[in-house]
């Protein structure tokens, strides 16, 4: 199996991940055998639509599973640490600090009964040893940072007292205040409007190229992905089906359900024609076709896509799971 | 905002005239005490749709597009004849409903229907598919009550629904399934016109792709009118003939589609478009419009655009922009198109 060749100086890389939920059914393979690495500054698109496992796999770096959720195996390799193995303490110490993490709902983040303050007070003391009033500077300068107007009057004020796109920006500025290494962004911008979702991918955008922080952002939507991401990685039913630069995997996808994916997306597609979709629904994980996963959309499925396809490197730098990979489309 | 839409060749299926919508929350009894007493408390207002002027041609798909609170769902909701109008009126094929009667008010009614966002709770979870789909047939008589049964399973076919699951209830389905049954509900009335609110929003691109050919091909069929009501651009431009901008319970803008897409005018419109992003636009930067959605409780004097609007002026903190005709079939609500060309 060729696994994501990941640079030596790579943020973090993570290697056949595994995380399995075990329910009263059977067993769901929620993230199944996933690899990849993200540089230093560099933004990671995960795309997928809803049970792919995008998420899960965001949770399984952050240690976030519960039961019956568990990551079983794989590695998660973070500054010569596996993440997988930590304890609970040492863990505690990443989290929040070297590694942190934006929710689509901003209220998972903020606790509605603290004021912003307090809480961004908090996160810092939590990891760095300063005063008080150091802690409420770095605060009103993160708030700052991600264009909240009048910071000082924002501090003072309980989540509810916000907006949508502000309480976003606040979970955005707690995530950035300890200038971790790496931040994982779970559809930080599904809930909000079109303008403010525009402010809010500005300022992570901004924020990456002026602190070197390395990004995940998980997503259902290519658009978003298009503009904003440097790689791209797709899943479908727990596993990454292509991997590849943005304009490799949006302008020449290989793998059948990319380019599915593609054709659904009507800002493509003229008017007046029909979209090109893709049949059928995504399968329960409990219940997943033998062999690959999407066989059963495919239209380009046969007997082959019984086994289950192994990771391929059509072209340099791709990553495709797929025995018919749309080469000739790829222009190589 | 006086001026009137253009009148089609034909009178249109749907036409809205100065409609406003007010919705007022009352003050409580500590309110009106506090009140007597002196102090500023007075009943809130929420406009929530201000005067608009809309009429909407046969077989034609209008795109309503804002942004959350611009009112572009109570607007639908109007138009449905779920609210009623605190100002203006709704014309269907012509007829004011407000004092159409008899047969004629019941055939309007079923003439306009509506298609909502949440696939999970528009349906009765305990009703089957079959009932939810052929209740209201059965009640008003479209079809005689004999023939209900295969009238249903014809209907869940059209919607590409296999008419073998009429017996089960809205949780044996998936969000994509729903969101076809709750279209099925919809049709088997037989309406001339859809009120589609956010009808694709909940679903996944593939399943939403689905969803949207389904609506182009019933429009085929049935020789439909849509209303589409979305906060997604890329949907709306790909399915409709012309858009509508709403902000803040104004219509700010209308125009064709492709018109609108290559030249918007007014700002808001502007900044609405530069803003969605494209897949065909990579690790571009940026450059949102300023500040956030003012209160519908409060919303600012003059334009309501004015203080994130780049190209405010003194007028617009003043004056109210009336929606004019820029174009023939354009309509844009902005002092900037008094001005002399620049």
């Amino acid at each position: 199996m060729t696994t994501a060749q990941a640079p030596d100086t790579a943020t973090l890389t993570v290697r056949n991940l595994e995380t399995h939920f075990f329910t009263r059914v059977g067993v769901a393979k929620a993230v199944n055998n996933v690899s990849f690495y993200v540089n230093p500054g560099e933004i990671l698109g995960l795309v997928g639509e809803s049970g792919s496992g995008k998420s899960v796999t965001g949770f399984s770096i952050m240690g976030l599973i519960d039961p019956p959720g568990r990551v079983v195996g794989g590695e998660i390799l973070y500054d010569g640490q596996n993440l997988a193995n930590l304890d609970d303490e040492t863990m505690r110490g990443i989290r929040g600090n070297r590694i942190a993490m934006i929710f689509q709902d901003p209220m998972m983040t903020l606790n509605p009964v603290l004021r912003v303050d307090t809480q961004m007070v908090e996160a810092v003391r939590a990891h760095q040893d300063v005063s008080h009033a150091t802690a409420l500077e770095l605060s009103r300068a993160a708030l700052e940072q991600v264009g909240i107007p009048s910071p000082e009057r924002r501090l003072k004020s309980y989540p509810h007292e916000l907006s949508g796109g502000m309480r976003q920006r606040v979970a955005i500025a707690i995530a950035f205040i300890n200038k971790p290494d790496l931040i994982i962004a779970d559809e930080p911008t599904t809930a909000l409007d079109v303008t403010i979702q525009a402010q809010i991918l500005f300022e992570a955008q901004q924020l990456c190229r002026e602190t070197g922080t390395a990004m995940i952002w998980i997503t259902h939507d290519l658009a978003v992905v298009a503009a904003l991401a440097d790689r791209i990685a797709v899943m479908y039913a727990g596993r990454i089906v292509e991997t590849g630069s943005t304009d490799d995997v949006i302008d020449r996808p290989v793998h059948p359900y990319t380019e599915g994916l593609l054709g659904s997306v009507p800002s493509r597609n003229v008017g007046g024609t029909r979209l090109t979709q893709i049949p059928g629904m995504t399968p329960s994980l409990l219940n997943l076709p033998e062999g690959c996963a999407f066989r059963t959309r495919c239209s380009y499925a046969d007997s082959a896509c019984h086994s289950e396809p192994a990771e391929t490197k059509p072209v340099d730098g791709r990553i495709v799971r797929c025995v018919h990979p749309l080469l000739t489309e790829a222009g190589a | 905002m006086n001026v009137q839409t253009p009148v089609a060749a034909a009178t249109p299926i749907v036409e809205v005239r100065d409609l406003t919508k007010n919705f007022v929350k009352r003050l409580d009894l500590a309110g009106r005490m506090a009140a007597v007493l002196g102090a500023d408390a007075r009943d809130e207002t929420v406009h929530a749709v201000d005067r608009a002027n809309l009429s909407i041609s046969n077989g034609e798909v209008v795109g309503l597009v804002g942004e959350s609170g611009c009112g572009k769902s109570t607007l639908g909701r109007l138009i449905a004849g779920l609210l009623e109008p605190t100002e203006g009126s709704v014309h269907v094929h012509g007829r004011d409903r407000a004092t159409a009667t008899g047969s004629d008010a019941h055939r309007d009614r079923l003439a306009v229907q509506m298609i909502f966002q949440d696939p999970f709770a528009s349906l009765n979870p305990r009703m089957r598919v079959e009932d939810i789909i052929g209740e209201a047939p059965r009640v008003h008589g479209v079809v005689p009550k004999a023939e209900i049964s295969a009238y249903v399973a014809d209907t869940l076919e059209r919607v590409g629904l296999d008419p073998d699951y009429r017996r089960r209830y809205p949780h044996q389905f998936s969000g994509g399934q729903r969101s076809r049954i709750g279209i099925a509900r919809a049709l088997a009335v037989k309406p001339q016109f859809l009120v589609c609110d956010e009808a694709v929003a909940a679903l996944d691109v593939s399943i939403q792709a689905q969803v949207i050919n389904l609506f182009m091909d019933l429009r085929e069929q049935f020789d439909l009118t849509y209303l589409f009501i979305s906060h997604d651009l890329s949907v709306v431009r790909y399915i409709s003939d012309r858009i509508v901008i709403m902000y803040l319970g104004r219509i700010v803008e209308s125009g064709p589609t492709e018109v609108f897409f290559s030249a918007p005018n007014h700002p808001y419109a502007q900044a609405l478009l530069a803003e969605i992003p494209r897949l065909d636009q990579r690790k571009r930067t940026f450059h949102p419009i300023e500040g956030e959605i003012p209160s519908p409780l409060n919303p600012p004097p003059g334009c309501h655009f004015h203080p994130r609007c780049p190209h405010a002026f003194e007028r617009c903190r003043v004056e109210a922009p009336a929606l004019r005709e820029i174009a023939p079939g354009r309509h844009s609500a902005c002092h900037l198109n008094d001005q002399p060309a620049v």
